[in-house]
């Protein structure tokens, strides 16, 4: 069964269509691309899976369930998490309780209890800690947990946006340019942690990047996106040779 | 990080310090050692506090602009005076009705409100905040413009100290927990907030719904304090005095609110004796403040026991490791 299939989205603003009739199928566990040359609507898609955009047609379709226009916390329960093109941390805030939100979704204790300082509430805020510390263990960062996040340099902010996404538990982790930014080397230790995080946690993998090189080595399928629409779609070696991709990219031949 | 136990220690010290400065003030209030104006300060005092504070959840803990607050005090204030002297119930009942008044105005007013951001939430809870003033003035059941005169003073010393500190534990167990945390995401970045699962909507709804809680809470305690309450008392300028004091303070910092609240309530009575550059002391005096320190007082830090083992710890070397006390 698809883990997520997007059945003619269509999201236009104003007069110009950022998004048209576009299909994709993602497997259970697979690892897939979006690429596409700037302004193509990649990150369009992202907002329109993750809740943030509501398609002007079309649906999207998560593990069965119709989650077209809904919202995007509610999205985030379902089971996606997602990073962001232009990170987006709570930069006042410190390390750790950047990761503690994202377990509030499904916090063990009620209001009151957290009023009156009840003994749930410190089972509870126990809990959400040692998880946190799991996460921030995992992704290296356990000994800056103390540091506000808007203190870290850039690559581990990026890596905290990765954690703070699997926090929230997710079957499907989508990751907006995560190698933006990044020299050739933190770019390979990126691809091997995705990697890693894939089988560790079960995740199916959906990405937007321009660094082709990790998207060639990475992603089992791309979807290539240009003007909103789908161009063309295959595995690495049938995307370098499509004619239409290169096109796009390169513009067309003269004559 | 936050504390995985209740710490008995803390509790313990917290717990007589302010039994300490009750029983100071009440035996002060008790034998009439400091006199009625002193006294009409004090209460004053507790009374910004518990606004200030209050407002401090919704502007500084969950960054939503509200310039309604003394509309929400207005609501409790009268439904309260309502309650004890046309009703005739007992006090705590007044006060527990004029809490839940406000709090439900709260959330009536949330709910559609709280869809827009920054200036429009600000204009349309400056408009609550005036709508309010302009019902009240209008009926005439609650003494219309000349005011609900006739209000027995109820509002002593432990009811107003009690107040006081339920305010500041509720709304910092609140902040210091999942629910807080929550609240402050809002703050810090909408967007990212609502796709970690955070349902923004209802934490500002939250936010706004406790705030007017004890919103209300201080326009009771207020009504059974001076005997008399105006539609006028509760209009756009008192709103504003509480949302100074909040800044004034540092948004998101209790301490900061209950600090600024002081802070302001004694320049405000000390400059009673020159009124006609009363308003403009105390102008300058904000100015310099903000010049000087544009993150508020307290910035958004808390004054905690974690301080003072800071600065203990500063002065016996680094504290990095060291197990709490």
């Amino acid at each position: 069964m698809a883990r997520l299939s997007t059945v003619n989205l269509c999201k236009s603003f104003g007069g110009l269509s950022a998004v048209l009739d576009f299909s994709m199928e993602i497997g259970d566990g697979e690892l897939i691309g979006l690429i596409g040359p700037n302004g193509a609507g990649k990150t369009t898609v992202f907002n329109l899976i993750t809740g943030v955009y509501r398609p002007d047609s079309g649906s999207i379709i998560f593990n069965g369930q119709n989650i077209t226009g809904k919202k995007p916390y509610y999205i985030c329960k379902q089971g996606i998490a997602r990073t962001f093109q232009n990170i987006r941390l709570f930069n006042g805030l410190s390390v750790i309780d950047n990761l503690k939100i994202s377990f509030h979704k499904d916090v063990p204790y009620q209001l009151v209890s957290a009023i009156l300082r009840l003994p749930s509430f410190y089972r509870g805020e126990s809990w959400i800690e040692e998880r946190a510390i799991q996460y921030l263990e995992i992704m290296n960062l356990a000994d800056k947990r103390e540091e506000l996040a808007s203190s870290l340099p850039y690559g581990e902010q990026r890596r905290l946006e990765i954690a703070r996404a699997l926090a929230t538990n997710p079957s499907l982790l989508i990751l907006d340019e995560p190698a933006a930014g990044m020299n050739p080397l933190e770019t390979q230790e990126l691809t091997n942690l995705i990697r890693k995080l894939k089988d560790n946690f079960n995740l199916t993998i959906l990405l937007i990047e321009h660094d082709m090189a990790l998207v060639m080595e990475l992603c089992e399928r791309i979807y290539v996106l240009d003007y909103g629409r789908a161009i063309a779609q295959g595995t690495p070696e049938e995307i370098r040779n499509n004619p239409r991709v290169i096109e796009a990219y390169l513009g067309e031949e003269v004559g | 990080m936050v504390t995985k136990k209740l710490n008995w220690t803390h509790l313990t010290i917290s717990t007589v310090t302010l039994a300490v400065i009750f029983t100071v003030f009440q035996y002060l209030i008790a034998r009439q050692l400091i006199d009625v104006y002193y006294q009409i300060n004090l209460f004053m005092l507790g009374i910004n506090i518990i606004l200030a504070v209050s407002l401090n959840l919704i502007n500084g803990f969950t960054g939503q602009l509200s310039l309604g607050h003394a509309g929400f005090m207005s609501v409790g204030a009268y439904t309260a005076a309502v309650m004890t002297t046309k009703l005739g119930y007992s006090f705590a009942i007044g006060i527990g009705a004029g809490c839940l008044a406000a709090a439900l105005m709260g959330l009536l007013i949330g709910i559609p409100t709280l869809r827009l951001k920054g200036d429009y939430l600000a204009i349309a809870t400056l408009g609550f905040g005036e709508i309010v003033r302009v019902v009240f003035l209008n009926i005439e059941y609650v003494g219309g413009a000349s005011g609900l005169i006739g209000i027995p003073q109820l509002t002593t010393w432990t009811w107003l100290f009690v107040s006081v500190v339920v305010t500041v534990v509720v709304i910092q167990n609140i902040v210091n927990s999942s629910y807080g945390r929550a609240c402050i995401s809002v703050r810090e970045n909408e967007v990212a907030a609502e796709l970690m699962g955070v349902n923004t909507t209802k934490y500002k709804v939250l936010a706004f719904t406790v705030g007017a809680l004890f919103a209300g809470l201080a326009g009771g305690l207020y009504a059974h304090y001076f005997f008399i309450i105006q539609p006028g008392t509760f209009g756009f300028f008192r709103s504003f005095d509480i949302l100074v004091m909040v800044v004034l303070g540092g948004l998101g910092s209790t301490t900061g609110a209950i600090v600024a609240a002081a802070f302001l309530t004694v320049l405000s009575a000390g400059l009673q004796s020159f009124p006609e550059v009363r308003m403009v002391l105390y102008s300058v005096v904000l100015i310099i403040t903000m010049i000087y320190r544009p993150q508020g007082l307290m910035g958004n830090k808390e004054l905690s026991f974690r301080t003072f083992q800071r600065i203990r710890g500063d002065k016996n070397g680094p504290v990095v490791n060291r197990e709490p006390v």
